[in-house]
């Protein structure tokens, strides 16, 4: 079990910053898809900007993992049709329900128990997904 | 200890992701939040009827540890970190709302107009959240990650995929925002 703590801890702390940064409510979702608040951008912005500069930081340092590889970032497969249109489908119901998977989970936790509902529909949207995937354009 | 009770601004937040996105890459994992929802759809068993959940979910268990922290991560700061304070919405997004129907707009983080126990038990409601969370779940495995694979991850380490898949975040987030929102309120 000892193994697992770190991740429980790094978990602790992710749900922190979510709820801290209000990033887990509805209302900053819809106001930043109405381009009304700077908020939710400079979260996403500073976020993409300090995580470039930790791995360029990491491969100039040769930082290595605690498992003794090398720290790096798992490639995306190549494509277009899978991306544009897997995102827009997700970006559609990240409106909707204005919570995507991380806040999800972390909105549990702050008693709001009619997201599990979200939850269980986004296992069963997942699951069709993979049902569908060969039928699909990818 | 008064500046952790306030909400945390943007330039603090968005740091605090990208150090929780390096230390799982620096534990030898990597941030997909999504990735979850195929491990659980693994561990109910679909992997027996569909290939796409036949793989070696043991290997994932770590990131449903994340998840755990994550929720006890949420009621930490719910219950014990917070200052019952109003959100600091703009007042656009607070009149536009008004205009669609929903009122108290920010006083909590979820509107009662579609979470509360009320909202779930009328059809309207159940089905918002059920296709909202069947879109969300289904797009995420199309589009191989989420807000946390893609839109951090992925354009942290440049990659071309993922912009395209962020692109298609913010698409069909429009979409539902601008065209389909004032059909349905």
């Amino acid at each position: 079990m000892g193994k697992y703590i770190k991740f429980f801890i790094v978990g602790i702390f992710f749900g922190i910053v979510l709820v801290k940064s209000e990033a887990v409510s509805w209302y900053r979702i819809f106001e930043m898809f109405k381009f009304q608040s700077f908020h939710m951008y400079g979260i996403i912005g500073t976020a993409v900007i300090t995580g470039i500069l930790l791995l360029r930081l990491s491969k100039t340092k040769n930082i290595q993992t605690t498992e003794g590889s090398d720290l790096r970032v798992p490639l995306k497969e190549r494509g277009f049709t899978r991306y544009i249109l897997g995102g827009t489908i997700f970006g559609l119901g990240w409106a909707l329900s204005g919570a995507c998977p991380g806040p999800m989970y972390i909105l549990i936790g702050t008693g709001a128990f009619s997201i599990i509902v979200v939850i269980v529909a986004a296992l069963l949207g997942t699951y069709a997904y993979g049902l569908l995937k060969d039928k699909l354009p990818h | 200890m008064e500046y952790i009770l306030q909400p945390w601004p943007w330039y603090i937040s968005g740091p605090c992701i990208a150090i929780v996105m390096f230390l799982l890459l620096y534990f030898g994992r990597t941030f997909g939040m999504s990735s979850n929802l195929r491990t659980m759809c693994a561990i109910g068993g679909a992997g027996k009827r569909v290939a796409f959940f036949n793989y070696d979910w043991k290997s994932h268990k770590w990131n449903l540890v994340v998840v755990l922290g994550a929720i006890v991560g949420g009621f930490i700061a719910h219950y014990v970190l917070s200052n019952p304070i109003n959100m600091d919405l703009s007042e656009a997004t607070v009149n536009d709302l008004a205009a669609l129907g929903f009122n108290d707009v920010g006083q909590n983080l979820l509107p009662p107009e579609l979470f509360s126990w009320e909202a779930i038990l009328s059809v309207k409601g159940l089905s918002i959240l059920i296709i909202g969370g069947f879109l969300v779940g289904f797009g995420t495995r199309y589009a191989g990650g989420c807000t946390s694979g893609h839109a951090i991850t992925g354009l942290s380490s440049l990659q071309l995929p993922s912009l395209v898949a962020v692109v298609g975040f913010f698409l069909g987030g429009l979409i539902m925002i601008h065209l389909i929102f004032p059909i349905l309120f």
